[in-house]
């Protein structure tokens, strides 16, 4: 009995999903303690009269669903290439930025679109995956670190981003281009959760009925052994970044939609070190091999139960990144292997000291 | 990309230039202009097309244009314009620090410096004039007329830009003074954005879940009052005229001035990116072997009210 | 603590999840003695070392030192250091691109600054004292692989070691390499320092040691001394059980057809690689077993890493069954039913976090493409299948593979392989670093399989081992493919000669 429940906690410490799951917990902990009323659903409705749902876990889920999404590519990127993207920020502002040349015409604030969403999507899409297929041949064929390779469009990305539109000064109100960051009429969850939820069953389904994570995972832990069991190395490496970079085209989409508004230098700023974040939050190696995506998916949603709680707690913008950095340390060490290693000794005496 | 193509059209252009002034020089006044990426912000954009309209050659310029967000680039190029022998360098640097060596070597070769929109660490005698935004007034005349609006109670959304950046420590330091000096004005959430509308979403969004009251959103540029104006829109919290919160903006986009113009919004404030016309003026004067009396030359900047508005406003200050 | 030992382990216990991995397991090194200590894989030898090199904390049990009134708590390798236990391992972990100076004392003065000059005096007096031919400024990997593992000696032995492992240090080593080693190992004795010697190779426990212990199943089955225990009783003693007579196993295959009748499945003519092997023909006949013999570094393992497509071909063709087919890459490889199993495992080999079940199951998978994964049920049924017939040690098929013992690893890459059903599979040194019993085991694998119409290249370090199993033999000698051996040729002498280049071999 005694020996059961020992293996038993020792395991449960060494479940990757735990650290994502003890990192909500935590913060579920921390507002309930500091304000209960954090967990209040309402359902209001919007000016336009149609129903939504509001409160800070909808907020949660909403603004989260962009880094889960590109939690989804930078497991598969990190997993192979035992490195990381730096540019999925710069590859939302180029992606969204053809988003807005496609529909705005030629006007700066355009009464209507002047292409179907649809074909800017797609156009995005195209984009996204080329900025992707650009990293990989440089990470795949070319062996540069992905970080060294990537940091290429990161520094170039949003020059190329407002180059696109001429650096206009866009803004578009339609009310179909804002469903896709706000809500579907008359149904009041918001969009981008459906979209999230849609992303994360394909990468299921993709992880499942092909041999993706098996390959990705066999070329990240041994690379020679890999090619000599007949694997192409070199295009697994390549896929994954332009898996990537449709989600990259995904999350475009969903930022520009939010406020109908571009700017070049801020969309998505710093959100692959949020991405990163949340892999590393999962339990996964950042140097490659194994990984457990539903534990990035989760890591993503953890960081933005933390920023949505350091809003909600109204922080003092000084103070907030030094607020961040202190929980996201705190995160980041008791997920490290020999901290858990440590916690399950220190549980398994205890255990065995009570008997 | 962009940048790259820039620089080498400028070369080019450079190049075009010299072989031009030379026919020319009689007539053409030559300047030197260093500015900022215009992708940087729609504001520099504007700005860099306003200089572009004023110094061409139907109106008796000769100009070579130079950007970099880069301190040390900027130098550089600033040391090559003196040696082709510009008449004037205009300058909006890029850093404030490093610039003596550029100052002096205009100064050996009777180079005329006006610096715009940014000031650097020098002596006032080693340049001929500095036209600035005061963005501190920028605040002031926001709060002013917030002050004047007689609301009961003031309670205040303030969406901050980048934090440290001179537009931010100006605009926010007006409704600080405020708030400490009136005990009727009240902040509900006073975090930043990083000049970003999807997060000004966030911190509005983040205050209505809160269910906090209030009835100003005092935000520091047009896209973090949009990214504001939609979350209230979302949480149907009517705003603008005749709203039950006050919607205030900076910049004056031409699509932020229509949501005034529509009465969306109610106030925005005008960061003025024209200073061409200014810098024109003072160019003028020295021409003319007059003096300058006050080296620092602040721009007029305006205010712009929802329920005084109109469309030939948004036309002329628009950006 | 006995008079003279340096060092003594009484009861000690380790515990993995599923697996007692020593159960009160004793052991004593005496001053000056170079001590074997054998057993099968997953005996416990390693487990024993690791706890008393501090990288396992051990579960109970006391270890007394030479020294100490009390027992002695080693927590890290660090502490091992500190207290005289020095360890030189298998793989060599020094770097290469320092010089033998700086490998044998960075990291090991307590200070800020590191005197150079006195460095390398230092250095050149230690390794003239114990006859290692190094240079100190020399680059390490400028060294044989030899003098490496002497320089890792060097380095382990400083100022006041008094226990010494050596962990599997000849299995990259020739003979003559060897040899130098135990003269080493001797200089070493001569100064009481204690050696624990770990080897699979019982010429070399006979030739050097002075006692052995043996373990099996994480128990303590006997110390002896040397004299005491013919080479059998040992074998036994480890295997657990009288016995076969390893040299019996071909008797099964003694009444076979003359090679040349049997039909080639594949022709290989001029072919050659980018790692610089000269062309060769050879053809693979169906049913035997043939191997590339040659000293390390002749070149043996890249004439089948060039079949295999495992190094870029530049030049050469493969006829299969009379049709001409490219081999350029493993997969085209492996959809022309080849099976390769390299010679370095844990480079080429293993893919180390996979489980045991990922790891049988990867070539086939990759054979059946990308978008038709097998389902859960059919690759836990596989790899039980594969482990239980091959009788792979391991917790479950959910075992990260790199937590298995070396031969067991082996026998999951061998799985993988037999999983694809190849008509031809290359085995590169299957048994190096292997246990006695599962050497056995792969050995008598590799006959049945062929038997049932495989053909099979075999390549081993080991020349009576290639005897017992090859039926045809190709020597390689300087990259170049030099003669073929077979039937009444296929002995110890004209083999050694072949390799040797005397005059004997054309």
């Amino acid at each position: 009995m005694n020996k059961q429940k020992k293996s038993f906690v020792s395991e449960l410490l060494h479940n990757q999903m735990i650290i994502p799951i003890a990192a909500i917990l935590l913060l579920v902990i921390f507002n309930l303690i500091s304000d209960p009323s954090f967990f209040a659903i309402k359902l209001t409705h919007n000016n336009l009269g149609n129903p939504i749902l509001s409160g800070n876990l909808i907020s949660v889920i909403d603004f989260g669903s962009e880094l889960a999404i590109l939690a989804i590519g930078m497991t598969l990127v990190t997993a192979a290439s035992g490195g990381q993207d730096i540019s999925v920020g710069a590859g939302v502002a180029i992606a969204g930025s053809l988003i807005f040349k496609i529909l705005r015409g030629n006007e700066n604030t355009p009464a209507e679109l002047h292409a179907p969403i649809i074909l800017a999507f797609l156009a995005a899409c195209l984009a996204g995956m080329a900025c992707g297929a650009f990293n990989g041949v440089l990470v795949a064929i070319f062996k540069i670190q992905p970080m060294v390779a990537t940091l290429i469009l990161f520094t170039a990305g949003r020059s190329i981003a407002s180059w696109i539109n001429m650096n206009a000064n866009i803004v578009i109100n339609d009310q179909t281009f804002a469903i896709f960051g706000g809500f579907i009429p008359g149904i009041p969850v918001p969009t981008p959760v459906f979209i999230a939820i849609l992303c994360i069953i394909v990468a299921f389904l993709v992880l499942k009925f092909t041999n993706l994570g098996l390959y990705t995972q066999a070329v990240g832990i041994n690379e020679s052994s890999s090619r000599l069991n007949g694997l192409n190395t070199t295009l697994i490496k390549w896929v994954t970044f332009v898996i990537l970079g449709l989600c990259v085209a995904v999350v475009s989409l969903i930022k520009v939609s939010r406020t109908g508004q571009l700017n070049y230098n801020g969309i998505a700023k710093n959100i692959e070190m949020d991405a990163i974040l949340a892999v590393a939050l999962g339990g996964n190696a950042l140097s490659g091999g194994k990984f457990n995506l539903g534990a990035s998916i989760l890591g993503a949603y953890a960081i933005q139960f933390l920023t949505t709680t350091l809003l909600k707690l109204k922080i003092s913008s000084e103070a907030l990144p030094a607020y961040k950095a202190v929980v996201v340390i705190l995160l980041v060490v008791i997920s490290a292997p020999t901290v858990r290693e440590k916690l399950s000794r220190m549980a398994n005496k205890m255990k065995s000291k009570k008997s | 990309m962009n940048k790259k193509l820039v620089i080498g059209l400028t070369a080019a252009m450079a190049m075009g230039a010299m072989g031009a002034a030379n026919v020319m020089a009689e007539d053409l006044i030559y300047v030197g202009i260093i500015n900022n990426d215009p992708s940087e912000s729609g504001y520099r954009d504007a700005n860099d097309r306003d200089l572009k309209a004023t110094f061409c050659e139907e109106n008796g310029y000769e100009a070579d244009f130079f950007y970099s967000m880069d301190n040390d680039e900027q130098q550089s190029a600033a040391k090559q314009m003196i040696q082709d022998g510009v008449d004037y360098l205009l300058l909006s640097a890029a850093g404030t620090a490093g610039w003596e060596g550029v100052l002096q070597d205009a100064a050996d070769n009777e180079v005329g410096v006006i610096l715009f929109d940014r000031v650097i660490d020098a002596d006032e005698s080693m340049y001929a004039a500095s036209i600035v935004s005061d963005m501190a007034k920028e605040g002031d005349t926001a709060v002013e007329w917030l002050a004047a609006q007689g609301l009961e109670e003031y309670n205040i959304i303030h969406i901050q830009g980048h934090m440290g950046s001179a537009a931010q420590i100006g605009r926010s330091a007006a409704v600080d003074k405020a708030v400490e000096e009136n005990d009727n004005w009240n902040i509900v959430a006073q975090q930043t954005a990083d000049w970003d509308g999807e997060q000004a979403q966030q911190i509005v969004q983040a205050a209505i879940d809160a269910g906090d009251s209030f009835n100003v959103i005092y935000a520091e540029n047009d896209g973090m009052a949009k990214g504001a104006a939609d979350a209230l829109d979302k949480a149907n919290i009517s705003h603008g005229v005749d709203g039950d919160v006050i919607i205030m903006g900076f910049d004056c986009n031409t699509w932020a001035l229509e949501e005034l113009l529509a009465g969306n919004w109610n106030y925005d404030g005008q960061c003025n990116p024209f200073q061409s016309s200014y810098i024109d003026e003072v160019i003028q004067k020295l021409e003319a072997g007059e003096e300058i009396e006050e080296k620092t030359i602040i721009m007029d900047e305006k205010g712009f009210d929802a329920a005084t508005i109109t469309e030939e406003d948004v036309a002329t200050y628009g950006i | 603590m006995l008079e003279n030992s340096v060092l003594e382990m009484r009861g000690i216990e380790k515990v993995f999840p599923g697996v007692r991995a020593l159960q009160g397991v004793d052991f004593t090194l005496r001053k000056g003695e170079i001590h074997a200590l054998m057993g099968e894989n997953g005996a416990g030898k390693s487990t024993l070392i690791k706890v008393l090199t501090g990288v396992y904390a051990k579960d109970g049990g006391e270890i007394y030192l030479e020294g100490h009134d009390k027992p002695v708590h080693i927590k890290s390798p660090q502490d091992a250091q500190n207290v005289g236990i020095s360890t030189v391992y298998q793989e060599i972990t020094l770097c290469p691109n320092l010089s033998v100076a700086e490998n044998m004392y960075i990291g090991r003065t307590k200070g800020v600054y590191q005197n150079w000059i006195k460095m390398n005096e230092d250095a050149k007096k230690q390794l003239e004292s114990l006859r290692i031919p190094a240079e100190p400024t020399q680059q390490l990997g400028s060294c044989s692989i030899a003098v490496q593992q002497m320089v890792a000696i060097a380095r382990a032995v400083d100022a006041d070691c008094k226990v010494l492992i050596l962990d599997e240090p000849t299995s990259s080593l020739d003979d003559q390499e060897v040899q130098k080693l135990f003269g080493l190992m001797r200089e070493l004795k001569a100064r009481g320092v204690g050696i624990i010697f770990v080897t699979h190779f019982l010429d070399q426990v006979y030739e050097v040691c002075d006692r052995i212990t043996v373990l099996r199943d994480g128990q303590l089955v006997g110390e002896y001394e040397i004299q005491d225990l013919p080479r059998v009783q040992l074998v036994s003693k480890m295997l657990g059980k009288e016995m076969d007579d390893l040299s019996s196993i071909k008797d099964t295959s003694a009444e076979q057809q003359p090679i040349d009748e049997k039909e080639p499945v594949f022709e290989i003519y001029g072919l050659s690689s980018t790692a610089a092997v000269n062309p060769f023909d050879i053809k693979i006949r169906k049913g035997e077993v043939n191997g590339f013999t040659g000293l390390l570094g002749s070149g043996r393992s890249e004439c089948v890493r060039a079949i295999f497509g495992a190094d870029p071909v530049t030049s050469g063709k493969v006829v299969k069954n009379g049709k001409e087919v490219k081999i350029k890459t493993p997969i085209q490889a492996m959809k022309m039913g080849i099976g390769y199993l390299p010679e370095d495992r844990k480079v080429d080999g293993i893919i180390g976090d996979l489980s045991v079940r990922e790891n049988i199951i990867l070539a086939l998978q990759v054979l059946k493409g990308f978008f038709h994964p097998f389902t859960k049920a059919q690759a836990y049924a596989f790899a039980d299948e594969y482990i239980k017939l091959l009788d792979i040690k391991t917790a479950s098929a959910d075992t990260p593979i790199k937590s298995l013992s070396g031969g067991n690893q082996q026998k999951v890459i061998l799985a993988r392989w037999l999983l694809t059903h190849p008509e031809y599979l290359i085995l590169d040194e299957p048994t190096r670093g292997i246990d006695i019993g599962t050497k056995t085991d792969i050995q008598k694998l590799v006959l049945k399989l062929a038997s049932e119409g495989m053909s099979i290249t075999f390549i081993s370090s080991e020349i009576d081992e290639m005897l017992r199993t090859c039926d045809r033999l190709l020597v390689v000698r300087d990259r170049k493919v030099v003669g073929e051996l077979s039937g009444a040729d296929l002995n110890q002498n004209k083999v050694m000669s072949t390799i040797a280049g005397g005059e004997s071999n054309e």
